[in-house]
Protein backbone atom coordinates (compact mmCIF):
# COMPACT_ATOMS: atom_id res chain seq x y z
CA UNK A 1 0.00 0.00 0.00
CA UNK A 2 1.30 3.35 -1.07
CA UNK A 3 0.62 6.39 0.20
CA UNK A 4 -0.43 9.12 -2.59
CA UNK A 5 -1.36 12.33 -3.28
CA UNK A 6 -5.17 11.20 -3.87
CA UNK A 7 -5.18 10.59 0.16
CA UNK A 8 -4.34 13.77 0.77
CA UNK A 9 -7.08 14.81 -1.68
CA UNK A 10 -9.58 12.76 0.21
CA UNK A 11 -8.51 14.14 3.02
CA UNK A 12 -9.00 18.02 2.35
CA UNK A 13 -12.33 17.09 0.34
CA UNK A 14 -13.74 15.42 3.72
CA UNK A 15 -12.55 18.78 5.61
CA UNK A 16 -13.98 21.12 3.43
CA UNK A 17 -17.41 19.22 2.99
CA UNK A 18 -17.47 19.61 7.37
CA UNK A 19 -16.79 23.21 6.36
CA UNK A 20 -19.18 24.01 3.63
CA UNK A 21 -21.96 21.91 6.11
CA UNK A 22 -20.80 24.09 8.90
CA UNK A 23 -21.58 27.08 7.37
CA UNK A 24 -24.46 26.05 5.38
CA UNK A 25 -25.96 25.32 8.90
CA UNK A 26 -24.66 29.14 10.63
CA UNK A 27 -27.71 30.67 10.57
CA UNK A 28 -25.79 33.81 11.86
CA UNK A 29 -23.86 33.63 8.39
CA UNK A 30 -24.17 36.52 6.36
CA UNK A 31 -24.01 34.18 2.59
CA UNK A 32 -24.36 30.74 4.05
CA UNK A 33 -25.86 29.04 1.01
CA UNK A 34 -23.76 30.93 -1.67
CA UNK A 35 -20.48 30.79 0.48
CA UNK A 36 -21.74 27.01 1.99
CA UNK A 37 -22.38 26.04 -1.64
CA UNK A 38 -19.17 27.26 -3.06
CA UNK A 39 -16.98 25.50 -0.71
CA UNK A 40 -19.48 22.08 -0.73
CA UNK A 41 -18.68 22.60 -4.78
CA UNK A 42 -15.03 22.39 -4.07
CA UNK A 43 -14.95 19.38 -1.70
CA UNK A 44 -16.98 17.92 -4.71
CA UNK A 45 -13.88 18.01 -6.91
CA UNK A 46 -11.73 17.30 -4.21
CA UNK A 47 -13.65 13.50 -3.68
CA UNK A 48 -14.95 12.63 -6.88
CA UNK A 49 -13.13 15.27 -9.51
CA UNK A 50 -11.33 12.37 -11.20
CA UNK A 51 -14.53 10.39 -11.62
CA UNK A 52 -16.39 13.32 -13.43
CA UNK A 53 -16.46 13.85 -16.91
CA UNK A 54 -14.11 16.40 -17.51
CA UNK A 55 -16.83 18.97 -18.86
CA UNK A 56 -18.61 18.82 -15.89
CA UNK A 57 -15.96 19.79 -13.77
CA UNK A 58 -15.62 22.91 -16.03
CA UNK A 59 -19.08 23.40 -15.68
CA UNK A 60 -18.60 23.02 -11.49
CA UNK A 61 -16.14 25.42 -11.72
CA UNK A 62 -17.14 27.85 -13.48
CA UNK A 63 -20.26 27.85 -11.34
CA UNK A 64 -17.48 28.31 -8.49
CA UNK A 65 -15.94 31.50 -10.16
CA UNK A 66 -19.79 32.77 -10.51
CA UNK A 67 -20.54 32.49 -7.15
CA UNK A 68 -17.00 33.96 -5.91
CA UNK A 69 -17.46 37.19 -8.50
CA UNK A 70 -20.48 38.16 -7.46
CA UNK A 71 -19.47 38.51 -4.07
CA UNK A 72 -21.25 35.25 -2.46
CA UNK A 73 -18.65 33.79 -0.40
CA UNK A 74 -18.05 36.35 2.13
CA UNK A 75 -16.97 35.97 5.93
CA UNK A 76 -19.06 35.54 8.93
CA UNK A 77 -18.10 37.42 12.29
CA UNK A 78 -15.51 35.23 13.30
CA UNK A 79 -15.90 33.68 16.50
CA UNK A 80 -12.33 33.65 18.93
CA UNK A 81 -11.31 33.87 22.81
CA UNK A 82 -11.12 36.81 24.49
CA UNK A 83 -8.36 38.13 24.66
CA UNK A 84 -7.05 37.70 28.37
CA UNK A 85 -7.85 33.66 27.89
CA UNK A 86 -5.56 33.53 25.11
CA UNK A 87 -3.08 35.31 27.01
CA UNK A 88 -3.34 33.17 29.59
CA UNK A 89 -3.14 30.11 27.74
CA UNK A 90 -0.01 31.22 25.78
CA UNK A 91 1.64 32.08 29.38
CA UNK A 92 0.32 28.39 31.09
CA UNK A 93 1.27 26.43 27.97
CA UNK A 94 4.83 28.26 27.08
CA UNK A 95 6.89 27.27 24.47
CA UNK A 96 4.91 23.85 23.96
CA UNK A 97 2.66 26.04 21.96
CA UNK A 98 5.45 25.95 19.06
CA UNK A 99 5.70 22.08 18.82
CA UNK A 100 3.01 21.39 17.12
CA UNK A 101 3.62 24.47 14.43
CA UNK A 102 7.25 23.16 14.28
CA UNK A 103 6.50 19.31 13.65
CA UNK A 104 4.90 20.03 10.21
CA UNK A 105 8.00 21.46 8.87
CA UNK A 106 10.31 18.74 10.80
CA UNK A 107 7.93 15.94 9.68
CA UNK A 108 8.08 17.27 5.41
CA UNK A 109 11.66 17.04 6.08
CA UNK A 110 12.41 13.89 7.78
CA UNK A 111 10.04 12.09 5.38
CA UNK A 112 11.79 13.96 2.26
CA UNK A 113 14.66 12.30 3.41
CA UNK A 114 13.97 9.08 4.88
CA UNK A 115 11.27 8.27 1.91
CA UNK A 116 13.74 6.29 -0.20
CA UNK A 117 14.30 3.92 2.27
CA UNK A 118 10.79 3.80 3.43
CA UNK A 119 9.93 0.34 1.53
CA UNK A 120 7.98 -2.60 2.14
CA UNK A 121 8.10 -6.33 0.15
CA UNK A 122 9.04 -4.04 -2.96
CA UNK A 123 6.07 -1.10 -2.39
CA UNK A 124 7.59 2.48 -1.86
CA UNK A 125 5.26 3.16 1.52
CA UNK A 126 5.30 6.96 0.07
CA UNK A 127 4.60 8.09 -3.48
CA UNK A 128 8.20 8.90 -4.85
CA UNK A 129 6.65 11.46 -7.21
CA UNK A 130 5.40 13.29 -4.11
CA UNK A 131 7.53 12.82 -1.10
CA UNK A 132 7.57 16.22 -0.52
CA UNK A 133 3.83 17.06 -0.43
CA UNK A 134 2.91 13.67 1.01
CA UNK A 135 5.19 14.08 4.20
CA UNK A 136 3.94 18.04 4.26
CA UNK A 137 0.55 16.43 4.70
CA UNK A 138 1.24 13.93 6.79
CA UNK A 139 2.88 16.53 9.37
CA UNK A 140 -0.44 18.18 9.20
CA UNK A 141 -2.07 15.14 10.65
CA UNK A 142 0.19 14.46 13.28
CA UNK A 143 0.75 18.10 14.15
CA UNK A 144 -3.03 18.18 14.71
CA UNK A 145 -2.74 15.13 16.83
CA UNK A 146 0.08 17.25 19.16
CA UNK A 147 -1.77 19.94 19.01
CA UNK A 148 -5.24 18.47 20.47
CA UNK A 149 -2.88 16.71 23.50
CA UNK A 150 -1.13 19.51 24.41
CA UNK A 151 -3.74 22.04 24.25
CA UNK A 152 -6.75 19.24 25.75
CA UNK A 153 -8.89 20.07 22.80
CA UNK A 154 -10.61 18.27 20.46
CA UNK A 155 -10.16 17.68 16.59
CA UNK A 156 -13.88 19.23 16.26
CA UNK A 157 -12.92 22.15 17.62
CA UNK A 158 -9.89 22.52 15.48
CA UNK A 159 -12.74 22.04 12.29
CA UNK A 160 -14.68 25.23 13.69
CA UNK A 161 -11.24 27.33 13.68
CA UNK A 162 -10.86 25.56 9.99
CA UNK A 163 -13.75 27.00 8.90
CA UNK A 164 -12.49 30.25 10.70
CA UNK A 165 -9.91 30.52 8.74
CA UNK A 166 -11.34 29.43 5.41
CA UNK A 167 -14.12 32.10 5.83
CA UNK A 168 -11.28 35.18 6.15
CA UNK A 169 -9.48 33.15 3.37
CA UNK A 170 -12.81 33.27 1.04
CA UNK A 171 -12.04 32.48 -2.35
CA UNK A 172 -8.37 33.61 -2.69
CA UNK A 173 -7.80 30.14 -1.48
CA UNK A 174 -8.82 28.65 -4.50
CA UNK A 175 -7.31 31.46 -6.71
CA UNK A 176 -3.60 29.27 -7.80
CA UNK A 177 -5.23 26.91 -8.34
CA UNK A 178 -7.76 28.57 -10.71
CA UNK A 179 -4.76 30.09 -12.13
CA UNK A 180 -2.63 27.51 -12.58
CA UNK A 181 -5.36 25.80 -14.61
CA UNK A 182 -5.84 28.91 -16.75
CA UNK A 183 -1.47 28.23 -17.11
CA UNK A 184 -2.46 24.90 -18.64
CA UNK A 185 -5.36 26.05 -20.81
CA UNK A 186 -3.11 29.03 -22.45
CA UNK A 187 -0.39 26.49 -23.15
CA UNK A 188 -2.88 24.18 -24.91
CA UNK A 189 -4.00 27.47 -26.95
CA UNK A 190 -0.63 28.29 -27.92
CA UNK A 191 -0.39 31.43 -25.80
CA UNK A 192 3.15 31.01 -25.48
CA UNK A 193 4.27 30.44 -28.99
CA UNK A 194 2.17 33.67 -29.61
CA UNK A 195 4.39 36.07 -27.17
CA UNK A 196 7.72 34.90 -28.42
CA UNK A 197 6.70 35.33 -32.10
CA UNK A 198 5.75 38.55 -31.06
CA UNK A 199 9.26 39.59 -29.12
CA UNK A 200 11.55 38.05 -31.51
CA UNK A 201 9.53 39.64 -34.52
CA UNK A 202 10.32 43.38 -33.51
CA UNK A 203 12.79 43.59 -31.33
CA UNK A 204 16.38 44.02 -33.21
CA UNK A 205 19.24 41.83 -31.35
CA UNK A 206 22.27 42.48 -32.86
CA UNK A 207 23.37 43.78 -29.94
CA UNK A 208 25.02 41.41 -27.26
CA UNK A 209 23.36 43.70 -24.39
CA UNK A 210 19.68 44.05 -25.89
CA UNK A 211 19.90 40.60 -26.39
CA UNK A 212 21.00 40.41 -22.62
CA UNK A 213 18.22 42.74 -21.50
CA UNK A 214 15.48 41.12 -23.43
CA UNK A 215 16.17 37.77 -22.21
CA UNK A 216 16.37 38.82 -18.75
CA UNK A 217 13.65 41.67 -18.67
CA UNK A 218 11.16 39.36 -21.06
CA UNK A 219 11.21 36.23 -18.46
CA UNK A 220 10.32 38.54 -15.90
CA UNK A 221 7.44 40.31 -18.29
CA UNK A 222 6.51 36.95 -19.41
CA UNK A 223 6.43 35.84 -15.76
CA UNK A 224 4.23 38.72 -14.57
CA UNK A 225 1.64 37.92 -17.07
CA UNK A 226 1.89 33.55 -16.60
CA UNK A 227 2.29 33.97 -12.79
CA UNK A 228 4.80 31.33 -13.12
CA UNK A 229 8.14 31.41 -14.65
CA UNK A 230 8.57 27.55 -15.30
CA UNK A 231 5.93 28.37 -18.23
CA UNK A 232 8.31 31.96 -19.41
CA UNK A 233 11.05 29.91 -19.26
CA UNK A 234 10.72 27.70 -22.40
CA UNK A 235 9.40 30.30 -24.10
CA UNK A 236 12.12 32.68 -23.93
CA UNK A 237 14.21 30.03 -23.75
CA UNK A 238 13.16 28.76 -27.00
CA UNK A 239 12.69 32.10 -28.17
CA UNK A 240 15.75 34.19 -27.78
CA UNK A 241 18.28 32.39 -25.09
CA UNK A 242 19.18 29.26 -27.54
CA UNK A 243 19.26 30.76 -31.01
CA UNK A 244 20.57 34.54 -29.94
CA UNK A 245 22.29 34.51 -26.56
CA UNK A 246 23.94 30.93 -27.15
CA UNK A 247 23.61 30.58 -31.06
CA UNK A 248 24.83 34.01 -31.58
CA UNK A 249 26.78 35.59 -28.67
CA UNK A 250 27.99 31.87 -27.34
CA UNK A 251 26.77 32.54 -23.58
CA UNK A 252 27.67 30.36 -20.95
CA UNK A 253 24.37 27.89 -21.31
CA UNK A 254 23.92 27.03 -17.30
CA UNK A 255 24.47 30.44 -16.79
CA UNK A 256 21.64 31.08 -19.04
CA UNK A 257 19.41 29.23 -17.77
CA UNK A 258 20.13 30.00 -14.09
CA UNK A 259 20.07 33.85 -14.23
CA UNK A 260 17.30 33.56 -16.78
CA UNK A 261 14.93 31.41 -14.07
CA UNK A 262 15.75 33.68 -11.32
CA UNK A 263 14.88 36.73 -13.81
CA UNK A 264 11.81 34.77 -13.39
CA UNK A 265 11.34 34.96 -10.09
CA UNK A 266 11.67 38.82 -10.24
CA UNK A 267 8.72 38.57 -12.25
CA UNK A 268 6.92 36.80 -9.68
CA UNK A 269 7.59 38.43 -6.47
CA UNK A 270 6.04 41.61 -9.18
CA UNK A 271 2.67 39.78 -10.21
CA UNK A 272 -0.96 39.23 -9.02
CA UNK A 273 -1.10 36.37 -10.87
CA UNK A 274 1.40 34.09 -8.38
CA UNK A 275 -1.63 34.18 -6.06
CA UNK A 276 0.00 31.38 -3.96
CA UNK A 277 2.99 33.61 -3.00
CA UNK A 278 1.26 37.07 -3.34
CA UNK A 279 -2.31 37.23 -3.14
CA UNK A 280 -2.65 34.42 -0.64
CA UNK A 281 -0.69 35.73 2.37
CA UNK A 282 -2.07 39.09 2.24
CA UNK A 283 -6.06 37.09 2.55
CA UNK A 284 -4.17 35.19 5.39
CA UNK A 285 -2.48 38.24 7.23
CA UNK A 286 -5.85 40.12 6.83
CA UNK A 287 -4.64 43.36 4.82
CA UNK A 288 -6.94 45.71 3.77
CA UNK A 289 -4.96 45.76 0.60
CA UNK A 290 -4.75 43.41 -1.58
CA UNK A 291 -1.64 43.97 -3.35
CA UNK A 292 0.22 45.41 -0.11
CA UNK A 293 2.67 42.11 -0.38
CA UNK A 294 3.12 42.90 -4.10
CA UNK A 295 4.43 46.78 -3.16
CA UNK A 296 6.73 45.51 -0.78
CA UNK A 297 8.81 43.33 -3.03
CA UNK A 298 8.89 45.49 -6.24
CA UNK A 299 12.00 47.23 -5.14
CA UNK A 300 13.68 44.09 -3.98
CA UNK A 301 12.44 42.43 -7.18
CA UNK A 302 13.37 45.29 -9.68
CA UNK A 303 17.32 45.86 -8.08
CA UNK A 304 17.86 41.58 -8.22
CA UNK A 305 16.54 42.13 -12.09
CA UNK A 306 19.15 44.64 -12.33
CA UNK A 307 21.71 42.47 -10.95
CA UNK A 308 21.12 39.72 -13.32
CA UNK A 309 21.05 41.71 -15.98
CA UNK A 310 24.57 42.58 -15.28
CA UNK A 311 25.93 39.64 -13.67
CA UNK A 312 24.94 37.46 -17.24
CA UNK A 313 26.61 40.69 -19.18
CA UNK A 314 30.01 40.42 -17.12
CA UNK A 315 30.12 36.55 -16.37
CA UNK A 316 28.42 35.12 -19.31
CA UNK A 317 30.72 35.15 -22.11
CA UNK B 1 6.63 30.04 -40.41
CA UNK B 2 5.65 33.06 -39.20
CA UNK B 3 2.30 33.43 -40.69
CA UNK B 4 1.36 29.66 -39.12
CA UNK B 5 1.73 31.30 -35.59
CA UNK B 6 -1.86 32.10 -34.25
CA UNK B 7 -2.30 35.61 -32.75
CA UNK B 8 -5.75 35.21 -30.73
CA UNK B 9 -5.47 33.99 -27.89
CA UNK B 10 -3.36 36.77 -26.88
CA UNK B 11 -6.86 38.09 -26.52
CA UNK B 12 -6.55 35.79 -23.23
CA UNK B 13 -3.56 37.47 -21.86
CA UNK B 14 -5.11 41.57 -22.56
CA UNK B 15 -8.07 39.79 -20.38
CA UNK B 16 -6.33 39.47 -17.61
CA UNK B 17 -4.51 42.44 -17.86
CA UNK B 18 -7.84 44.51 -18.87
CA UNK B 19 -9.59 42.54 -15.99
CA UNK B 20 -6.77 43.39 -13.15
CA UNK B 21 -6.32 46.71 -14.37
CA UNK B 22 -9.95 47.37 -13.51
CA UNK B 23 -10.23 45.56 -10.33
CA UNK B 24 -13.05 42.79 -11.16
CA UNK B 25 -12.94 39.59 -9.33
CA UNK B 26 -9.38 37.50 -9.64
CA UNK B 27 -11.80 34.47 -9.88
CA UNK B 28 -13.91 35.98 -12.42
CA UNK B 29 -11.46 37.29 -14.54
CA UNK B 30 -9.63 34.17 -14.74
CA UNK B 31 -12.73 31.87 -15.57
CA UNK B 32 -12.90 34.90 -18.64
CA UNK B 33 -9.96 34.66 -19.39
CA UNK B 34 -9.81 30.54 -19.77
CA UNK B 35 -13.17 30.81 -21.54
CA UNK B 36 -11.95 33.58 -24.30
CA UNK B 37 -8.54 32.23 -24.87
CA UNK B 38 -10.09 28.85 -25.26
CA UNK B 39 -12.27 30.67 -28.41
CA UNK B 40 -9.51 32.43 -29.46
CA UNK B 41 -7.64 28.84 -30.23
CA UNK B 42 -10.27 27.50 -32.18
CA UNK B 43 -11.91 25.17 -29.39
CA UNK B 44 -15.51 24.56 -29.53
CA UNK B 45 -17.91 25.19 -26.31
CA UNK B 46 -17.46 21.70 -24.99
CA UNK B 47 -13.64 21.83 -24.94
CA UNK B 48 -13.19 24.80 -23.51
CA UNK B 49 -15.32 23.45 -20.50
CA UNK B 50 -12.95 20.04 -20.69
CA UNK B 51 -9.52 21.98 -21.12
CA UNK B 52 -11.03 23.82 -17.62
CA UNK B 53 -11.98 20.68 -16.12
CA UNK B 54 -8.78 18.93 -16.65
CA UNK B 55 -6.90 21.63 -15.81
CA UNK B 56 -8.21 22.19 -12.44
CA UNK B 57 -8.22 18.71 -11.50
CA UNK B 58 -4.67 18.49 -12.70
CA UNK B 59 -3.47 21.05 -10.12
CA UNK B 60 -5.46 20.16 -7.39
CA UNK B 61 -2.12 19.70 -5.50
CA UNK B 62 -1.50 23.44 -5.55
CA UNK B 63 -4.20 24.07 -2.78
CA UNK B 64 -3.31 21.72 -0.07
CA UNK B 65 -0.16 23.57 0.93
CA UNK B 66 -2.60 26.52 1.89
CA UNK B 67 -5.39 24.32 3.24
CA UNK B 68 -4.38 21.40 4.79
CA UNK B 69 -1.92 23.27 7.93
CA UNK B 70 -5.10 25.62 8.78
CA UNK B 71 -6.37 22.71 11.25
CA UNK B 72 -3.44 22.81 13.54
CA UNK B 73 -2.75 26.53 13.27
CA UNK B 74 -6.29 27.62 13.66
CA UNK B 75 -6.82 25.12 17.30
CA UNK B 76 -3.13 26.98 18.40
CA UNK B 77 -4.25 30.10 17.50
CA UNK B 78 -7.39 30.07 19.98
CA UNK B 79 -4.54 28.75 22.51
CA UNK B 80 -2.76 31.38 22.14
CA UNK B 81 0.04 31.06 19.77
CA UNK B 82 0.29 34.14 18.38
CA UNK B 83 0.43 35.42 21.54
CA UNK B 84 3.05 33.08 22.62
CA UNK B 85 5.35 34.66 19.97
CA UNK B 86 5.32 38.00 20.57
CA UNK B 87 5.59 36.83 24.21
CA UNK B 88 8.64 34.71 23.40
CA UNK B 89 10.41 37.52 21.00
CA UNK B 90 9.86 40.17 23.95
CA UNK B 91 12.29 38.38 25.93
CA UNK B 92 15.18 38.75 23.26
CA UNK B 93 16.39 42.73 23.78
CA UNK B 94 18.05 43.30 21.01
CA UNK B 95 15.59 42.32 18.22
CA UNK B 96 14.30 44.39 15.89
CA UNK B 97 11.33 43.99 12.92
CA UNK B 98 14.78 44.81 10.70
CA UNK B 99 17.05 42.40 12.33
CA UNK B 100 14.14 39.44 12.79
CA UNK B 101 13.29 39.20 8.85
CA UNK B 102 17.23 39.52 8.08
CA UNK B 103 17.58 36.37 10.01
CA UNK B 104 14.73 34.64 9.15
CA UNK B 105 15.55 35.31 5.55
CA UNK B 106 18.77 34.13 5.82
CA UNK B 107 17.89 30.99 7.42
CA UNK B 108 15.35 30.33 4.29
CA UNK B 109 17.25 31.04 1.94
CA UNK B 110 19.97 28.70 3.12
CA UNK B 111 17.35 25.76 4.40
CA UNK B 112 16.02 26.15 0.97
CA UNK B 113 19.05 26.11 -0.93
CA UNK B 114 19.71 22.46 0.53
CA UNK B 115 16.59 21.53 -0.10
CA UNK B 116 14.22 22.06 2.74
CA UNK B 117 11.73 24.04 1.06
CA UNK B 118 9.13 22.68 3.62
CA UNK B 119 10.87 25.12 6.71
CA UNK B 120 8.48 28.18 5.82
CA UNK B 121 5.54 28.65 4.26
CA UNK B 122 3.24 31.48 4.96
CA UNK B 123 -0.32 29.61 6.83
CA UNK B 124 2.32 27.80 8.93
CA UNK B 125 5.05 30.04 9.94
CA UNK B 126 4.59 33.61 8.72
CA UNK B 127 1.01 34.23 9.70
CA UNK B 128 1.13 32.24 12.89
CA UNK B 129 5.17 32.97 14.30
CA UNK B 130 7.00 35.62 11.90
CA UNK B 131 4.47 38.76 11.53
CA UNK B 132 3.08 38.62 14.88
CA UNK B 133 7.21 38.69 16.27
CA UNK B 134 7.98 41.51 13.85
CA UNK B 135 5.25 43.13 15.51
CA UNK B 136 5.92 42.07 18.73
CA UNK B 137 9.78 43.76 18.52
CA UNK B 138 8.48 46.78 16.86
CA UNK B 139 5.95 47.20 20.19
CA UNK B 140 8.23 46.32 22.49
CA UNK B 141 10.31 49.21 20.98
CA UNK B 142 8.15 51.71 20.50
CA UNK B 143 4.93 51.22 22.34
CA UNK B 144 1.25 50.99 20.47
CA UNK B 145 1.33 50.63 16.59
CA UNK B 146 -0.56 52.32 14.17
CA UNK B 147 -2.59 49.83 11.77
CA UNK B 148 -0.78 51.62 8.55
CA UNK B 149 2.82 49.83 10.42
CA UNK B 150 1.04 46.48 11.41
CA UNK B 151 -0.05 46.18 7.91
CA UNK B 152 3.28 47.17 6.72
CA UNK B 153 5.44 44.81 9.11
CA UNK B 154 3.21 42.14 8.04
CA UNK B 155 3.96 42.42 4.10
CA UNK B 156 7.70 42.55 4.68
CA UNK B 157 7.10 39.10 6.92
CA UNK B 158 5.80 37.32 3.48
CA UNK B 159 7.55 39.39 1.06
CA UNK B 160 11.10 38.00 3.31
CA UNK B 161 9.58 34.78 3.32
CA UNK B 162 8.91 34.52 -0.60
CA UNK B 163 12.43 36.07 -1.48
CA UNK B 164 14.49 33.72 0.94
CA UNK B 165 12.41 30.89 -0.61
CA UNK B 166 12.44 31.83 -4.14
CA UNK B 167 16.62 32.63 -4.33
CA UNK B 168 17.25 29.59 -2.00
CA UNK B 169 15.45 26.82 -3.64
CA UNK B 170 17.17 27.34 -7.49
CA UNK B 171 20.52 26.34 -5.85
CA UNK B 172 19.26 23.39 -4.96
CA UNK B 173 20.59 20.72 -7.38
CA UNK B 174 17.61 18.32 -7.27
CA UNK B 175 14.96 21.21 -7.62
CA UNK B 176 12.34 20.76 -9.94
CA UNK B 177 13.50 23.78 -11.82
CA UNK B 178 16.89 22.92 -12.44
CA UNK B 179 15.51 19.90 -14.17
CA UNK B 180 12.55 21.67 -15.67
CA UNK B 181 15.90 23.76 -17.30
CA UNK B 182 18.08 20.92 -18.31
CA UNK B 183 15.32 18.84 -20.15
CA UNK B 184 14.80 21.89 -22.02
CA UNK B 185 17.92 23.11 -23.13
CA UNK B 186 18.76 19.40 -23.98
CA UNK B 187 15.42 19.29 -25.95
CA UNK B 188 17.18 22.55 -27.78
CA UNK B 189 19.95 21.03 -28.28
CA UNK B 190 22.13 21.97 -25.74
CA UNK B 191 23.75 19.89 -23.03
CA UNK B 192 24.13 21.40 -19.57
CA UNK B 193 24.95 19.85 -16.55
CA UNK B 194 22.32 20.29 -13.17
CA UNK B 195 25.31 21.39 -11.19
CA UNK B 196 26.35 23.79 -13.34
CA UNK B 197 22.98 25.30 -13.52
CA UNK B 198 22.85 25.17 -9.71
CA UNK B 199 26.62 26.41 -9.03
CA UNK B 200 25.63 30.18 -11.50
CA UNK B 201 22.49 30.14 -9.31
CA UNK B 202 24.63 31.27 -6.78
CA UNK B 203 25.85 35.26 -7.58
CA UNK B 204 21.87 36.39 -7.98
CA UNK B 205 21.27 34.44 -4.86
CA UNK B 206 23.55 36.58 -3.01
CA UNK B 207 22.43 39.58 -4.70
CA UNK B 208 19.16 39.14 -3.73
CA UNK B 209 19.84 38.37 -0.02
CA UNK B 210 22.08 41.86 -0.47
CA UNK B 211 19.12 44.14 -1.57
CA UNK B 212 16.69 42.18 0.41
CA UNK B 213 18.58 42.04 3.76
CA UNK B 214 19.24 46.19 2.89
CA UNK B 215 15.36 46.94 2.61
CA UNK B 216 14.95 45.16 6.03
CA UNK B 217 18.07 47.28 7.75
CA UNK B 218 16.58 50.26 6.31
CA UNK B 219 13.03 49.35 7.65
CA UNK B 220 14.54 49.67 10.85
CA UNK B 221 15.95 52.67 10.18
CA UNK B 222 12.35 53.96 9.03
CA UNK B 223 10.49 52.99 12.08
CA UNK B 224 12.88 54.47 13.86
CA UNK B 225 12.42 57.90 12.67
CA UNK B 226 8.25 57.31 12.37
CA UNK B 227 7.60 55.73 15.70
CA UNK B 228 11.20 57.18 17.54
CA UNK B 229 9.07 60.16 18.91
CA UNK B 230 6.37 57.53 20.42
CA UNK B 231 9.40 55.38 22.36
CA UNK B 232 10.29 57.79 25.18
CA UNK B 233 6.36 58.26 26.07
CA UNK B 234 5.55 54.73 25.78
CA UNK B 235 8.87 53.89 27.36
CA UNK B 236 7.98 55.47 30.10
CA UNK B 237 4.53 54.13 30.75
CA UNK B 238 5.91 50.41 30.55
CA UNK B 239 8.72 50.96 32.19
CA UNK B 240 6.95 49.18 35.26
CA UNK B 241 4.42 47.25 33.30
CA UNK B 242 6.89 45.51 31.25
CA UNK B 243 5.00 42.17 31.27
CA UNK B 244 1.50 43.82 31.18
CA UNK B 245 2.48 45.17 27.38
CA UNK B 246 1.48 42.20 26.09
CA UNK B 247 -2.02 43.00 26.86
CA UNK B 248 -2.52 46.36 26.02
CA UNK B 249 -1.04 45.81 22.37
CA UNK B 250 -3.46 42.57 22.58
CA UNK B 251 -6.53 44.41 23.08
CA UNK B 252 -7.05 46.54 20.08
CA UNK B 253 -5.99 43.49 18.06
CA UNK B 254 -8.29 40.86 19.46
CA UNK B 255 -11.13 41.29 17.12
CA UNK B 256 -8.86 40.50 13.64
CA UNK B 257 -7.20 37.26 15.27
Amino acid sequence: MTLTLNWLFWLLGIVLLIVGGMIMMDREHPRRFTAGGFWLLYALIFLVGDLLPAEIVGVLVLAMALIAGLGGVTAAKPKVLALETRIASAKRLGNKLFVPALTIPAITVALTLAASHLVIGGTPLVDPKNVTLIGFGVGCVVALGIACVITRDSVGQSMKETRRLVDALSWAAVLPQMLGMLGLVFSDAGVGKAVAHVTTSYINMDVRFVAVVVYCVGMALFTIIMGNGFAAFPVMTGGVGVPVLVGVFHVNPAMMAAIGMFSGYCGTLMTPMAANFNMVPAALLELPDKNAVIRVQVPTALGILACNIVLLNVLGF
Amino acid sequence: MQSTVNLWPLIGVAVIIAGFLLRFNPMLIVAAAAVVTGFAGGFPPGKILAAIGTGFIKTRNIPLIILLPLAVIGLLERHGLRERAQIWIGNIKAATAGRLLIVYLFVREITAAVGLTGLGGHPQMVRPLIAPMAEGATENRFGKLPDAIRYRLRAYSAATDNVGLFFGEDIFVAFGAIVLMVTLLKEAGVSVEPIHVAFWGIPTAICAFLIHGARLWLLDRKLERELGGARKVAGEANAAADRQTPQTRQARQGDDA
